[in-house]
């Protein structure tokens, strides 16, 4: 398969702490890599690095061919997009939906001023909101919604990459669902490489190809989904399994399952 | 999965609601406006409503009581004191209002580009911001009004010179917590410029607060013009000013005490409807 991002000895230090200490990792195209981690391993750092967000102090940033440069030009940051975990704050209080969605098709010269108010209802449409939002504000929105138009902003300008950092954390338990069976099928729709942060287990199962383990600003682990699920390589990988919380034996077993 | 429609959604959308009717249920809001909006008509309208010059004297009418003729009686040079205040109010509101532009917007201006870039463009306008700060504002506003002489210029000059201080500041701190926030973030991951978040996502953000300052900084400002009209440092006359007024009456406090006291009560005035369209444009910005 070819490559998609390709991150080598990446290192970030924030007043002599070290945050993330010599990152080696590669997404192959059109893959899923769950990133799970307790809180304060890294993870947003790194999402945050990738997205261009903070300028990391060594290391390498690649995204197919081109090597991302430091100071990043607007193609550049086009083609990464990411999907914060506080839908609150995510999207700017004071625009409405449309002015969201119309602004980096415009600065972009993605659409012409004709076709733009098509491409806002297509794009909404892919997330599974009303047309009619068009005209509302962020806070007329509950959280599910919120994020469903903040995924529609960032797929506005056709990203390679959507790095979704705990998108779903924020959520209703109702409502994550079916934010993650949003992601499940844009992913299938439209061919996405994603980097997808969580540390919840069930989300990183549900969404990743593979999954990579960080640890005090260490990667620990990579593995394929499969084989972490059943047997990961480290044991701090275990432990991360194991502490998933489960129902007790018997709670909501129905007579024809085992 | 099934289609997630806005139906369910409260309430018409924000801009249906109708600014007016929020406005209407807004008391503090509405009473400031009201004040405002009387003395600015009268203030407009005064040559229809006063048949009196406000700078003809009538030396066999002076120092007149309260009468229907002279609605707050006369000076010591027999003018009518109510045209007098209504002109002075002209006078002082419009350069209130011409001294505040220039600042206001350069104040946001600056303080947005130290909130939002940090490093050495915060450390400059902060070191400038911070060292205005620790000068007494009035002793600037009295060099620079002795140095350019007296009249407007001096209040011109000495309000570009510190009057965007107080908005730089404001907005710098406003725009530093906002710059936290995720929609700035996304903003740059989008690609947009610098320039461009600012005035697009931040500026809309910053200004309801920078608004209410500018209220509150309005009166100060006025305050300043009085007290420099009153020190014989501000308005030059025969141009009316309430500073120049007050000072004028002082000799006959306790025979015609109302020259001093009218031009007085119009700065109280004036400084309560600001206060109160502050007070209620800042609640109003703050229940959405």
């Amino acid at each position: 398969m070819s490559q998609g991002l390709h991150i080598q000895d990446l290192t970030v230090r924030y007043d002599g702490v070290t945050a993330l200490d010599r990152i080696q990792l590669n997404i192959e195209e059109h893959t899923t890599l769950g990133l799970v981690g307790e809180s304060g391993s890294g993870k947003s750092t790194l999402a945050r690095v990738v997205a261009g967000l903070i300028v990391p102090d060594e290391g390498i940033i690649s995204l197919g061919e081109e090597p991302l440069t430091k100071k990043r030009s607007r193609a550049q940051r086009k083609k990464i997009q990411m999907i914060f975990q506080n839908p609150d704050a995510s999207l700017n209080p004071r625009l409405s939906i449309r002015q969201l969605l119309s602004e980096a098709l415009l600065f972009h010269g993605i659409v012409r001023r004709s076709g733009l108010e098509q491409r806002c209802l297509e794009l909404l449409a892919r997330v599974q909101i009303d047309g009619s939002a068009l005209d509302r504000y962020p806070h007329e929105f509950s959280g599910g919604q919120r994020q469903r138009i903040a995924i529609a902003r960032a797929l506005s300008v056709e990203p390679e990459l959507l790095i979704a950092d705990e998108p779903t954390s924020a959520l209703d338990v109702s409502v994550q669902l079916s934010v993650l069976e949003l992601f499940a099928s844009l992913k299938q729709e439209l061919n996405l490489t994603m980097l997808f942060i969580s540390h919840d287990m069930g989300v990183i199962h549900a969404i990743s190809d593979t999954v990579a383990v960080m640890r005090h600003g260490q990667l620990v682990e990579i593995n394929s989904k499969e084989r972490f699920f059943a047997r990961p390589d480290t044991a701090y990988g275990y432990q991360l399994l194991s502490a998933v919380p489960k129902m007790p034996a018997g709670t909501y077993s129905r007579r024809d399952t085992p | 999965m099934k289609t997630i429609s806005a139906h369910n959604l409260t309430g018409p959308s924000r801009k249906s609601q109708g600014t007016l009717r929020r406005i209407l249920k807004n008391p503090t809001l509405l009473g400031g406006i009201i004040m405002l909006a009387i003395l600015v008509l009268l203030a407009i309208l005064i040559p229809v409503i006063s048949p009196y010059d406000p700078s003809a004297q009538d030396l066999r009418a002076f120092l007149q009581p309260p009468s229907a003729e002279h609605w707050l009686g006369t000076d010591q040079l027999g003018r009518d004191l109510f045209t007098r205040l209504i002109y002075a109010a002209r006078t002082d509101l419009t350069i209130m209002v011409l001294a505040e532009i220039i600042p206001f917007c350069t104040g946001v201006f600056l303080g947005m580009l130290a909130g939002y870039y940090g490093k050495w463009i915060d450390n400059i306008i902060s070191l400038v911001t911070d060292t205005f700060v620790a000068f007494p504002f009035y002793l600037i506003v009295i060099i620079v009004a002795f140095a350019s002489g007296a009249g407007q210029r001096g209040i011109f000059i000495t309000f570009m010179l510190v009057g965007w201080i107080v908005f730089a500041r404001v907005t710098r701190g406003v725009t530093v917590s906002l710059r936290q926030q995720e929609w700035v973030a996304s903003a740059q991951t989008l690609g947009l410029s610098g320039i461009r978040i600012m005035f697009r996502h931040i500026l809309p953000n910053v200004l309801p607060q920078a608004v209410v300052v500018l209220m509150t900084d309005m009166v100060g400002l006025l305050v300043a013009i009085v007290t420099l009209g009153y020190l014989g440092i501000g308005i030059a006359p025969p141009t009316p000013d309430w500073g120049t007024m007050i000072s004028d009456g002082q000799s006959f406090i306790t025979t015609a005490w109302w020259l001093s006291a009218m031009p007085g009560l119009a700065v109280v005035y004036t400084g309560i409807a600001l206060s109160l369209v502050g007070d209620g444009l800042a609640d109003l910005w703050r229940r959405r």
